[in-house]
């Protein structure tokens, strides 16, 4: 799933400063189950923002509503009647596709992100989100024993690992697991060395973001 | 559940005369809750303005509660919940006390003192210890003043 | 390994003629200073064959490897230009082998590069297109085959004709796979290999016998890497802070019993004791002698080490 986070409070305050009426709108999807952005959240941001505003006696607004997802058009039609009473600002909980549908279909409402959007990544434990995934568009982790070096390795190699491997980390951070060493430690388990230290893979980035930006289309699927 | 405490009403400073601290208590039934209930058949005194929330295990205790606590008038909030290692659920006080304790950073995101939210540990024996409690968190929030932006 | 020399290398040169080969580093300036690159030049023209130019080294900005290879070349050195692959696509990369080539320098030595968060502009974006595995194998075809690595053709005598180094590190982990490593890089093509600093002597030998009995050093030239400890300071911190460095205790004993003005000078003799063990192992073809912002001690290091005078081939 697309791993999220809140954006830090006085960037968010920084949006609403001197607004009165702000809608704030979460997302179903992703960033619920990483509780990011969920309704959960969204109570908790919005009960924030009215207590700052309170703080300084200042006539805030602040209305919550939450999507079964924000990147889907008929979900985002949903909110056309809250529309309808126009707000300063919207604030979108969602990862920032949310914000780029939501300004979209409501081309006249300023939408700010009140998310990071972090990384394609999966819960290690509750609490503990890590990156998996950059999306090159053309997966290889089977040659890998089933672990991304693109994503995982700081320096995205293809043959580590890099001179700066210790005790199972990578030089950048010892929080940071060296994904060559448990690469190098599953092809090793699977006896598959010989053959694994012969591979001659050169990555071509078009399918990644380098080839500009993606879209996919499929025939069998438009009305 | 009340008791009186009528003495400490002079302290209040000039500009907040008439105001009394609100607190919000979110008490634990096994251990918090019937510390209370001791306190107020030993008749031990503290302030009236402590109004107790029943929660079954401070576990339950969420963040937007006291939120929602403080957006309604309360002033000041604590969580009280048996001794770390005696929850009746294995660990919903240490879950409680990590939401307490990012409670306290949500607030000072809002200029609000991360003081007017505490966590607690007490055992079901404890009535003084309860009434200690609820004196001197009242105490405390009776110096800190009225929360941000409360209309008295 | 082929007699027939693939470049106007003079380190291949040396390595061909089955000379105990002398490489030497220089970091240019965070400047744009020529001056200090030929003051750096001046103590180790005659000292060393060939001189590693550092390519923006620790992800600290400093004078292009290519533009200080250039000046320490104009003074007298061969310059062993160094290549990250953190800061150019194969764009960059390609274009820049061409143009080295192009202007005078015969030996690249490619690696990942250090993670820019080590650096001096940690907000860096990183690049990493080709890791130096990948650039290796590109260097060989664009060298022997004349293909880019697109498959466009460049004609004959127009080919980078560059001796390929690469860099080894038998202690970093995962260790059973060091030398494997070492293999893929001696697989995708390198000509020569010079190692990260060496002080555990134990891994080392093993790493060796390994690279030996796999036929790596009939294939390749291994050079062993060496830095002289200027203190018992500096052993203990690269004990503690430096990835990819093992440091036994028995060096920081050592130092330990003798006087802190004597010990830059037992530095240099452990490092020698080393160097004489070098020129005896199987497999190794000579040293690469990395005394970083300390060019100075070059002369009197070779001298002790009985490293000088460099054949003139």
């Amino acid at each position: 799933m697309i791993i999220a986070e809140r954006k830090p409070l006085d960037e968010i305050k920084s949006f609403v400063k001197g607004l009165r009426r702000v809608l704030v709108v979460g997302c179903r999807g992703c960033v619920t189950v990483c509780n990011a952005g969920g309704t959960k959240e969204v109570e908790l941001l919005a009960s924030l923002l009215r207590l700052d505003a309170s703080k300084d006696d200042l006539p805030l607004t602040v209305d919550e509503f939450t999507l079964e997802r924000q990147c889907d058009p008929e979900y985002v039609d949903e909110l056309s009647d809250l529309m309808d009473k126009r707000y300063d600002a919207v604030l979108s909980m969602a990862c920032s596709i949310g914000p780029q549908f939501l300004s979209r279909r409501y081309p006249e409402e300023r939408v700010f992100p009140a998310l990071n959007t972090c990384f394609l990544g999966g819960a290690l434990a509750h609490g503990i989100w890590a990156e998996h995934c950059q999306a090159c568009g053309n997966c290889v982790i089977h040659l890998f024993g089933g672990l991304c070096p693109i994503s995982r390795c700081s320096k995205s190699l293809l043959n580590g690992p890099c001179g700066g491997s210790a005790g199972g980390k990578c030089e950048v951070s010892k929080e940071i697991d060296c994904v060559w060493h448990l690469i190098v430690e599953k092809i090793t388990r699977e006896g598959r060395m010989e053959e694994f230290s012969r591979m001659d893979l050169v990555k071509d980035w078009r399918s990644s973001r380098d080839g500009g930006p993606r879209k996919i289309v499929r025939q069998e699927l438009l009305k | 559940m009340t008791a009186v405490t009528a003495e400490k009403t002079e302290t209040a400073t000039i500009e907040t005369k008439g105001w009394e601290p609100k607190i919000i208590a979110f008490c634990c039934q096994y251990c918090a809750y019937s510390a209370a209930d001791m306190a107020g058949s030993m008749r031990l005194q503290y302030p009236t303005d402590v109004e107790i929330v029943l929660i079954p295990c401070t576990g339950r205790f969420d963040v937007i509660l006291a939120l929602r606590a403080f957006e309604k008038g309360a002033d000041g909030v604590y969580v009280a919940g048996c001794l770390e290692g005696n929850c009746h659920f294995l660990d919903g006080n240490i879950r409680a006390k990590k939401r307490v304790n990012f409670l306290k950073g949500e607030l000072a995101g809002v200029g609000f003192e991360p003081e007017r939210v505490e966590m607690f540990n007490l055992s079901a024996s404890q009535g003084p210890r309860f009434a200690e409690i609820a004196n001197g968190f009242t105490e405390k929030i009776r110096e800190l003043g009225p929360r941000p932006g409360k209309k008295i | 390994m082929n007699k027939a020399l693939k470049t106007k290398s003079n380190l291949e040169k040396v390595l061909a003629s089955g000379n105990f080969a002398v490489t030497g580093e220089l970091g240019p300036p965070r400047s744009a200073n020529r001056e200090e690159v030929v003051e750096k030049a001046k103590h180790l023209v005659g000292n060393v064959d060939s001189v590693n130019v550092t390519d923006n080294q620790t992800a600290v900005v400093r004078m292009s490897s290519l533009a200080a290879s250039l000046i320490a070349q104009q003074n007298g050195l061969e310059a062993n230009m160094q290549m990250v692959c953190r800061d150019r696509n194969r764009i960059a990369m390609q274009s820049d082998i061409l143009g080295a080539s192009a202007l005078g320098i015969n030996n690249l030595l490619i690696l990942s590069g250090d993670h820019q968060t080590f650096g001096d502009h940690p907000e860096a974006k990183n690049v990493y297109d080709l890791d130096s595995i990948n650039l290796i194998r590109a260097l060989k075809v664009m060298r022997d085959e004349g293909k880019l690595l697109s498959g466009q053709e460049m004609p004959e005598d127009g080919r980078p004709k560059l001796f390929i180094g690469a860099a080894y590190n038998p202690f970093a982990d995962p260790e059973d796979y060091r030398v494997i490593r070492a293999a893929k890089k001696v697989d995708a093509g390198v000509d020569f290999m010079q190692s990260q600093c060496i002080y555990d002597m134990e891994r080392f030998r093993k790493f060796m016998k390994r690279a030996v009995e796999m036929g790596l050093t009939e294939r390749t030239h291994f050079l062993a890497g060496v830095t002289p400890l200027k203190s018992l300071g500096m052993a203990r911190y690269m004990k503690n802070n430096v990835p990819g460095i093992t440091m036994p205790d028995s060096y920081i004993e050592r130092l330990k019993g003798v006087a802190k003005e004597k010990q830059e000078e037992e530095g240099i003799k452990m490092a020698c004791e080393q160097i004489q063990e070098f020129r005896e192992m199987k497999g190794i073809s000579g040293v690469h002698l990395m005394l970083v912002e300390w060019e100075h001690m070059v002369p009197t290091m070779v001298k002790e080490a009985k490293l000088v005078p460099r054949p003139a081939l």
